[in-house]
């Protein structure tokens, strides 16, 4: 195709060639094998699609040792476009030193946009794999500390390929 | 007297029960095989492998709401798709899907009414059912209706004309306007080993008849009178709850009736070939005429649909172009040349 392809008018066809029946014969043909080619539908309830470690699920924050990695310094809900996170600091005697008392995500604001995971220098805020979010109301959809934290098991492919990607 | 009135109900009853499930299922056929070329599955969830999923559209479109447009001409927006459908149905009165058969002493004609002139009621009923589609669209007081109905009667007349100059090629050839005698016609053997079926005796007018099948079933290539880019639906755009499923079923019941004729007068209808030669008793053999109807039937429809889901639209001056310049004098030169080679036989 393009530029070197030879253009081809509609006086330079044959009689055969006009009549339509090569083209529709190869199109039924194209069809008919179509038919019998594995399909790509999944059938949700029953198989579900199991997403690349590149794919931007829910935001979770990293649990390392039994406690959340952050150090709510703030940067993701600076960074947030659509002004979802909000955190409240507090002091520890562990050596991080501060912690967040509360960390909130509203779910119906969140974009997936990864921005959060991004700016984050401790590495505590990443894009699960996740993609299932159902509620039933506006309260509802704001995840707090308890479902946020995630093990690093948990997110052992994501947390791996941010290693080699950033 | 009697027991001929009691046959005549019996097959009048499973008639209407049988086509209308078939249109059903044929609803379902289409949407399931379209989905298969697309790499999809399509409906497979109400029932076994999704079979009952027409059904259940179609109890959906029963209770939905109907709504006439306050512009609209009521009591033609009423009548129009009951013409629909009656039309679609009745032409399937006259197909014949099995050879006589001995019931209870009585020779039973496995076809609803045997009229003497089966081809011609077929295309005078068929021809009828371009006021269904031109009255909804103008009733509907809608353009775009209005637009779709002007479209498909002139495509409907064009195409009516050459589907019936196809079918002159087959009269003369049988001899016969009944279509159970078109039906025995095709049951001898040519040369002693081909069957005797029109598509091979007619080959050209097998051609010309399936393209007109397509146009006036208003079935993909040749679709414009419901075109939705252009259209929005058509002539059913004003069209709600049952009428509109009127519409749907009875544009599915052409497309049953437009195969079962195709196989009627050109693949044979109930003949399998060699049958007869198998020794099987008449019961066994007329079962197994029927099921080659439905056989042939099948594979008819779903050449349909695949050819639906192949190829693209024509433009409106395409269409015209094929129905006046190419299908008519095609199928006068047929009728002409099909003349000359029965003249010189004789």
């Amino acid at each position: 195709m393009g530029s070197t392809g030879k253009i081809i008018r509609k006086k330079d066809l044959t009689i055969w060639q006009k009549s339509y029946i090569p083209e529709i014969v190869k199109g039924l043909r194209q069809t008919i094998t179509e038919m019998f080619k594995p399909k790509f539908t999944i059938q949700y309830p029953e198989e579900r699609f199991k997403p690349q470690p590149s794919f931007r699920g829910r935001p979770v924050l990293v649990r390392e040792n039994e406690v959340e990695r952050c150090v709510a310094c703030g940067l993701c809900s600076r960074v947030c476009p659509a002004l979802a996170i909000e955190v409240q600091a507090s002091e520890t005697e562990l050596e991080k030193e501060r912690y967040p008392i509360k960390f909130e995500i509203n779910m119906v604001r969140c974009i997936f946009c990864g921005f959060c995971e991004e700016v984050c220098p401790e590495e505590a805020i990443v894009m699960s794999s996740e993609y299932e979010l159902v509620f039933s109301s506006q309260e509802e959809a704001v995840f707090g500390k308890d479902k946020l934290l995630m093990t690093t098991e948990r997110l052992k492919d994501r947390l791996e390929f941010l290693r080699q990607n950033r | 007297m009697e027991s001929l009135l009691l046959i005549s109900l019996i097959k009048f009853v499973a008639y209407v029960a049988i086509v209308i499930m078939s249109v059903i299922m044929l609803v379902y056929a289409e949407r399931r095989v379209s989905a298969f070329i697309q790499n999809r599955l399509g409906p497979n969830r109400v029932g076994p492998w999704g079979l009952f999923q027409a059904p259940v559209d179609v109890t959906k479109l029963l209770f939905k709401e109907d709504i006439v447009p306050k512009n609209a001409y009521k009591p033609v927006h009423d009548l129009a798709p009951i013409i629909s459908i009656a039309v679609a149905l009745s032409t399937f009165a006259v197909v014949p899907f099995g050879n006589t058969i001995e019931l209870f002493g009585n020779q039973v004609k496995l076809m609803i009414a045997d009229v003497n002139v089966g081809i011609l009621y077929l295309l005078s009923i068929t021809s009828l059912g371009v006021y269904g589609v031109t009255l909804a669209g103008w009733s509907s007081n809608n353009k775009y209706s209005l637009l779709g109905g002007l479209r498909s009667s002139a495509q409907l007349i064009s195409y009516e004309l050459s589907m019936g100059l196809s079918i002159i090629g087959v009269l003369m050839v049988c001899g016969t306007l009944r279509l159970d005698q078109i039906v025995l016609h095709q049951t001898t053997y040519l040369g002693g080993w081909l069957p005797a079926w029109n598509i091979f005796l007619q080959p050209v007018a097998f051609i010309t008849f399936f393209i007109a099948a397509f146009a006036e079933t208003n079935r993909l290539p040749f679709d414009l009178p419901e075109a939705e880019p252009e259209l929005v639906g058509g002539y059913h755009t004003e069209y709600t709850g049952l009428k509109f499923g009127l519409f749907f079923l009875a544009e599915y019941a052409n497309m049953f009736t437009a195969g079962a004729v195709i196989t009627t007068l050109f693949l044979g209808g109930w003949h399998l070939p060699y049958a007869e030669n198998l020794g099987l008793s008449p019961t066994m053999l007329s079962v197994l005429q029927v099921l080659t109807f439905c056989v042939k039937l099948v594979l008819v429809e779903l050449f349909f649909i695949v050819v639906r889901w192949t190829i693209p639209r024509f433009r409106y001056d395409q269409l015209m172009n094929i129905g006046w310049k190419v299908m008519l004098p095609l199928t006068l030169a047929n009728v002409l040349v099909t003349g000359a080679v029965i003249l010189m036989i004789h």
